[in-house]
C-alpha cells in the first residue's frame, strides 16, 4: 500500500487513509497514548480516594495546624512542643536549606580547588588530590555521614569540653558559641552594611568601565573588602557597640545559652561537602581540559603569568562547561541531605517522618515533601541558568 | 516518523492498558478478608522490632523469638497450624503504620503503645494489652541525680515518631525544665549514643529501658529513675475494617493469658486435651462446646496455640523473667488474681 509521507504535503488527507497517512496516523496514536495515560492516572488517584476512605483515614492538609507536641533541638526560627504541625515543617525547611546552603559553598570552594589541583604539576600533589577524589566518589555517602558523626562524637565528653578562649566550648555536644544579643542602634549598622554593598558594586562597575578606557587596573576586590568590613564596623562603634554576647555557662548536664551547632549539623556538613566536592573537582577539571590549549599558549605569549592565566583566561572560558554538571551536583548535594535522618539531624524529611507517623497522613506529607524539594530544585537550576547565560561567550 | 517510533507507541499503550487491568486486579485484593489471604499465601507477615532485647531479637541460630514474636508464632500456630509459618518484617518506629496500613504486614506485635489518636485517627485496630509498661529514663549513677525532675538541661535520646516523643515534652514543659532532645530512629542507634554520651539520659518504656541496659558490660553503673510518667499499654493491632481478623487476633491472646489462669502449659496442654474436670478447659481445648466453630478456625486452634511457645505466662518468663538479662518482675503483668492487671474474658 502506498505510504504517504510528510513529503506530500501536497496530496490532500482522505478519510479513508486516517490510519495510513503518516501525519494523521501519529497524531491519532498520540491521543490515544495521551488518552490512555490520563485514564491511568485518574484510576490511581480515584483508587486512593476510596482506599482512603474505605479505611476511614481524613484526607486535607488541615491536620498541618494541629499542635506538634514534640521538640526539636537544631532549629533557626522560634518553636516549642506547642507550636503547630506546619511551624514544625518549616523548622525542618530551614534546617535542610542551613546544611544544603552551606554544603553547596563548601563543596564548591573544595571542587575548584581539588579541580585544579589535580592538573597541577607537582606529581604528589596531583596524586593525593587524585587519591581523594576516588576514595571519596566510591564510599557511599551514607556510610561517610555516618563516619563523621561517629568521629564527631568521639570529641571530648561534656565534662573535658575544650575551651576556645573562655567564650566557646568544643564537645562530643556540639560547638556552643556566644550569641548575638541585638540592641537598638543595630538597624544602623545593617543599614550601613546594605549602603556599603551598593557602594562597592557602583565602584566595580567604575572601576571596569575605567580599565576599559585607560587600561589603569583598580584594587577593586581589596577596595571592596574593606567597604564592606570597615562601614559597617565604623558605624558599630559610632552607635556605641549595640551587641550584647550571650555567652554559655556550664549547668550540671550541658552549657546555657549561647548558640549550638549540633555534631550532627557539623558531621551532615562535612560529609555533604566532601563528597559532592569530589564530583565537583572531576567537573572542574574536565572544564579546564576543554578549553584550547592555544588560549594558554597565546596568553604566556602576552606575558601574563601562570596564576592570571587561569584566572582571567581558562577559568571565564572553563566555567561554560562546568555549570551545567556544576548545576545537577547543587541539586544532588540539596537532595542527599535528606540523609540526615540517619544521624538524627532534624531536616524536613526526618520532620515530615515524625508528623507522618503521629498525623497518620501519609499521603499529605510526602506530596508536600515532593513539592517542596521541586521547588528547591527549580530555584536552584533557574538561578545557575540565569548565570550561565550571564557568562556565556558572545559570538561577534 | 519511522516503523519504530511507531512500534514504541504501540507498546506503550498496551504497557499502559494492561497495567490499569493489573492494578484494578491488586485494589480488588486488597478489600479481601485478612483471614483469607493469610491462608492462601500461607504464612502471617507479622510486623516485629528491628532489635529490641527481649521482645524481638535474633537467637543464636539466627531465628527470631521475644515476647513479641511468641505471639505471632501462637498466632500462625492458631491459624495456619504451624507456628515457624511467620514472615517477619523488622520494622522502626517510623514505618511501622504506614506498613500496616499498606497491607505490607497483616498484623503488628512490635511494643506499640494503644492509644487514642492510633486507634481513631490513624485506622487501626487495637487487639489487647499484652504488656502494661510505662515511660521511663535510664541514666548513669555518676550523674549524681535521684529524679528525673532535677534533669533540668539535660541531653535526653529519644525515638523520633514514638508517644515517647509527646511524653518527654510534656513532662519536660509542665515541670518547667529544659531538655534537649538527641532524636535515634533505633533502639541501636540510642545505645550507642548514649554509651558515648552524646545524651545524659535515655527514655523509652521501662522494659525497652530494662533490655537496653541489660546490654551494657556494666549494668550496675546505670540506673532507671523512679518516675514513670506514663501508661504504656503494649499490644498488637491490626488494620480497621476486618472485624473478623481482629476476633481472632483478639482471641488468640486471650486463649493464652487465660491458659495460664487455668494451668494449661505447654507441657501438659496435650495431655488436658484429652478431657478434664474443668469446663472451661475442655471448651478452649475443644473436648466440649463449639468454639472452634465460632472463630471459623481449626479444632485445635488454641491446642496448637499454647504449644507454639507456651501459655502467657511462660512466654512471660522465657523472655522478659528473672533467668534472663532483663529480669522484670510481673508486677502489673501478672495474672488479676495475682495483683496484676493481666486479665481475659471467659472462654464461654
Amino acid at each position: 500500500m502506498a505510504k504517504v509521507g510528510p513529503h506530500n504535503s501536497r496530496v490532500p488527507l482522505e478519510i479513508g487513509r486516517l490510519m495510513t497517512d503518516e501525519r494523521s496516523r501519529a497524531v491519532i496514536l498520540q491521543l490515544l497514548v495521551l488518552l490512555g495515560v490520563l485514564l491511568f492516572f485518574a484510576f490511581i488517584v480515584s483508587n486512593t480516594i476510596a482506599n482512603l476512605q474505605r479505611v476511614g483515614l481524613a484526607s486535607g492538609f488541615g491536620f498541618l495546624s494541629d499542635a506538634a507536641f514534640f521538640d526539636i533541638n537544631q532549629r533557626l526560627i522560634e518553636y516549642t512542643s506547642q507550636s503547630s504541625f506546619g511551624r514544625a515543617l518549616i523548622v525542618g525547611l530551614l534546617n535542610t536549606i542551613l546544611v544544603s546552603a552551606l554544603g553547596i559553598i563548601a563543596a564548591t570552594l573544595l571542587g575548584f580547588i581539588g579541580g585544579v589541583l589535580r592538573l597541577s604539576d607537582n606529581w604528589i600533589v596531583s596524586r593525593l588530590v587524585t587519591a581523594w577524589v576516588e576514595f571519596t566518589r566510591n564510599v557511599p555517602l551514607l556510610l561517610q555521614i555516618i563516619f563523621w558523626w561517629a568521629i564527631l562524637t568521639s570529641l571530648p565528653k561534656v565534662r573535658d569540653s575544650i575551651s576556645i578562649g573562655g567564650v566557646a566550648f568544643l564537645n562530643n555536644r556540639g560547638l556552643r558559641t556566644p550569641a548575638p544579643l541585638f540592641e537598638t542602634g543595630m538597624e544602623w549598622v545593617v543599614a550601613a552594611l546594605f549602603v556599603a554593598i551598593v557602594a562597592s558594586v557602583v565602584l566595580v562597575r567604575w572601576a571596569r568601565k575605567r580599565q576599559e578606557k585607560t587600561g589603569k587596573t583598580f584594587p577593586s576586590a581589596l577596595a571592596t573588602f574593606c567597604l564592606i568590613i570597615g562601614t559597617p564596623l565604623i558605624v558599630y562603634f559610632l552607635a556605641g557597640q549595640p551587641v550584647n554576647w550571650d555567652l554559655p555557662v556550664r549547668t550540671r548536664f550541658n552549657f546555657r545559652g549561647g548558640f549550638n551547632i549540633t555534631p550532627e549539623l557539623i558531621a551532615l556538613w562535612f560529609a555533604l561537602s566532601t563528597y559532592t566536592a569530589a564530583f565537583i573537582s572531576e567537573i572542574v577539571r574536565s572544564g579546564i581540559q576543554s578549553v584550547s590549549r592555544g588560549q594558554t599558549e597565546a596568553a604566556s605569549a602576552l606575558g601574563l603569568s601562570k596564576n592570571q592565566t587561569m584566572r582571567l583566561v581558562i577559568i571565564p572560558q572553563a566555567l561554560r562547561v562546568i555549570i551545567p554538571p556544576l548545576t545537577s551536583q547543587f541539586l544532588n548535594l540539596t537532595k542527599n541531605s535528606s540523609l540526615a535522618i540517619a544521624i538524627g539531624y532534624q531536616d524536613l524529611v526526618s520532620i515530615g517522618g515524625t508528623i507522618l507517623n503521629q498525623s497518620g497522613q501519609a499521603l499529605e506529607v510526602v506530596g508536600i515533601w515532593m513539592a517542596v524539594y521541586l521547588s528547591l530544585s527549580l530555584a536552584t537550576s533557574a538561578f545557575m541558568n540565569w548565570y550561565n547565560k550571564r557568562i556565556a561567550l558572545v559570538e561577534r | 516518523m519511522g516503523e519504530l517510533s511507531m512500534k514504541i507507541k504501540m507498546i506503550t499503550r498496551a504497557a499502559a492498558v494492561a497495567s490499569v487491568f493489573a492494578l484494578s486486579g491488586i485494589a480488588a485484593t486488597a478489600q479481601a478478608a485478612t483471614l483469607e489471604d493469610v491462608k492462601a499465601a500461607g504464612e502471617l507477615k507479622c510486623g516485629i522490632n528491628t532489635g529490641l532485647p527481649g521482645f524481638a531479637f535474633t537467637d543464636d541460630n539466627g531465628k527470631w523469638a521475644g515476647f513479641d514474636v511468641a505471639y505471632c508464632r501462637a498466632l500462625a500456630a492458631a491459624v495456619l497450624g504451624d507456628a515457624d509459618k511467620v514472615k517477619y518484617v523488622n520494622l522502626t518506629g517510623k514505618n511501622r503504620f504506614p506498613a500496616l496500613a499498606s497491607g505490607e504486614i497483616d498484623i503488628l506485635s512490635r511494643n506499640t503503645t494503644w492509644t487514642f489518636s492510633r486507634d481513631l485517627d490513624l485506622g487501626f485496630t487495637f487487639l489487647g494489652v499484652s504488656y502494661y509498661d510505662g515511660q521511663g529514663f535510664l541514666g548513669r549513677t555518676s550523674l549524681g541525680v535521684k529524679s528525673a525532675k532535677q534533669l533540668d538541661g539535660a541531653s535526653v535520646c529519644i525515638q523520633t515518631g514514638t508517644t515517647t516523643e509527646l511524653n518527654l515534652a510534656d513532662f519536660f514543659r509542665v515541670n518547667k525544665i529544659k531538655y534537649e532532645p538527641v532524636p535515634i530512629e533505633t533502639n541501636e542507634e540510642a545505645r550507642k549514643a548514649y554509651e558515648a554520651e552524646r545524651c545524659d539520659v535515655y527514655t523509652t518504656d521501662a522494659s525497652g529501658l530494662a533490655a537496653t541496659r541489660s546490654t551494657f558490660t556494666k549494668p550496675s553503673e546505670h540506673m532507671v529513675f523512679p518516675e514513670i510518667i506514663s501508661k504504656e499499654p503494649l499490644g498488637p493491632l491490626v488494620r480497621q475494617g476486618d472485624d473478623r481478623w481482629a476476633d481472632i487476633g483478639r482471641w488468640v491472646l486471650f486463649a493464652l493469658i487465660n491458659a495460664e489462669e487455668l494451668g494449661v502449659t505447654q507441657a501438659n496442654v496435650d495431655e488436658m486435651a484429652k478431657g478434664t474436670n474443668n469446663p472451661e478447659i475442655n471448651r478452649m481445648l475443644g473436648t466440649e462446646g463449639s468454639l472452634a466453630a465460632m472463630i471459623g478456625l481449626d479444632k485445635s486452634w488454641a491446642i496448637n496455640a499454647i504449644k507454639a511457645g507456651g501459655n502467657y505466662g511462660e512466654i512471660f518468663e522465657k523472655y522478659l523473667g528473672k533467668d534472663t538479662p532483663l529480669a522484670i518482675a510481673r508486677g502489673l503483668n501478672a495474672q488479676w488474681n495475682n495483683g496484676g492487671l493481666i486479665y481475659a474474658p471467659p472462654m464461654r
